[in-house]
């Protein structure tokens, strides 16, 4: 009885309504590849785009001009999209993460993590991965630039860079610089304290 | 309603017993009685309703991970996901080609976009003002939008101007992009 529906794995819209997400192109590459009998009937007959405007005109009852301004407005929206994804892009793969550890006393030390922000990471969830990962306290706080930053007790910098760089990659975005700061250099062979 | 919302809105979370989910299935049916063939399909006895209680006095309801239907007050309104899944069972109303693009992006609907001749309304008497619509588009199939009516629908026909719709949920909110876990 239930319906199944297809969501645009793009979008997130019914493939009908892919038109009006401003991500038209993107959607009908993963329609045909994971669709291809919906992307027919959604866009036989529409090659060139010419031929799709006269298609739509013919179903459609708006009239000729609202119609001509609708497909304007449309294609002026999906620019815009395409122009946003590119910038957030860009600004992803320009920042970069900071793994820093600081010390704390004597063999201790706590690894930080900041910009992860941009990145579109649940930095809770994060945090309790690590926590349960490494076995060991971990929170979400916020450092000296009012930025949340993940602190997490003990030295685990290492393991927290191979993870860092693994869920990047399963990102696709393999190109982030992740930058490691030791912020306490390891004094073994000095004494400590002066 | 869900034009700003985001987990930070979530106050608490719990799980529903079983006999309010049985009263909430009857009251879900008495408001939509052709859900009554799928109601058991949509809420399986075995499962676990979730109460999500937001921001507003806004309460939603998920089963197994998926937000099935909220209230604000007594009504209970489906989410767009349910809709699609049985459409049949909601009182709807259509818009023209040209609303849809104002549609998604989260405007009241006015009237003209409902009596234009791509749109349809429901033969009179129609639905009363303040009942709750599911709005369809022009040559699609599924469902774009939930509203209330801001007048009633025979009103819509005759005065023909100003706000027809309040936009309650449609496809692209923040409702629509949420994400319990």
């Amino acid at each position: 009885m239930l319906k199944e529906v297809v969501y645009c794995g793009v979008c997130t819209y019914p493939p009908e309504y892919c038109e009006f997400s401003g991500k038209l192109k993107r959607c009908k590459i993963w329609l045909q590849e994971n669709h291809a009998e919906l992307f027919e009937k959604l866009y036989s007959g529409e090659d060139a785009e010419v031929e799709g405007v006269s298609g739509k005109l013919a179903e459609s009852s708006i009239g000729e001009k609202r119609e001509e301004k609708l497909e304007k407005d449309l294609l002026k929206m999906q620019a815009k999209q395409e122009n946003r994804e590119q910038r957030e892009l860009a600004k992803k793969l320009s920042s970069k993460i900071i793994i820093r550890r600081e010390a704390r006393t004597k063999r201790k030390s706590i690894v930080a993590i900041s910009g992860l922000e941009v990145f579109e990471i649940d930095m809770k969830k994060l945090a309790k991965t690590f926590a349960s990962k490494f076995a060991t306290g971990c929170s979400v706080s916020k450092n000296a630039e009012k930025k949340d930053e993940i602190v997490i007790q003990g030295d685990v910098m290492e393991e927290v860079e191979n993870y860092l760089h693994s869920i990047l990659a399963e990102k696709g975005l393999k190109d982030v610089k992740v930058e490691v700061v030791d912020g306490a250099v390891k004094k073994k062979k000095k004494p400590e304290g002066a | 309603m869900f034009r700003k919302f985001a987990k930070e809105d979530v106050h608490s979370r719990s799980n529903v017993k079983s006999s309010v989910q049985r009263s909430l299935k009857s009251k879900l049916v008495s408001q939509y009685p052709k859900l009554e063939d799928v109601i058991d399909e949509l809420v399986p006895k075995k499962s676990q309703v979730e109460l999500i209680k937001c921001e507003d006095k806004i309460q939603l309801y998920s089963v197994d991970g998926e937000i099935l239907f909220f209230q604000k007050f007594e009504e209970l309104i489906p989410t767009l996901k349910l809709v699609h899944k049985f459409p049949e069972a909601y009182p709807t109303v259509q818009v023209d080609r040209g609303a849809i693009k104002f549609v998604l992006s989260g405007a009241n609907i006015m009237c003209p976009g409902l009596t234009s001749p791509g749109a349809s309304l429901p033969e009179a008497p129609g639905y009363d003002k303040g009942s709750v619509v599911v709005v369809k588009a022009e040559n699609k199939e599924s469902s774009l939008a939930i509203g209330k009516l801001m007048m009633s629908t025979e009103d819509i026909k005759s005065i023909n101007k100003g706000h027809g719709v309040e936009m309650i949920h449609h496809l692209g909110d923040p409702l629509w992009h949420f994400n319990i876990d």
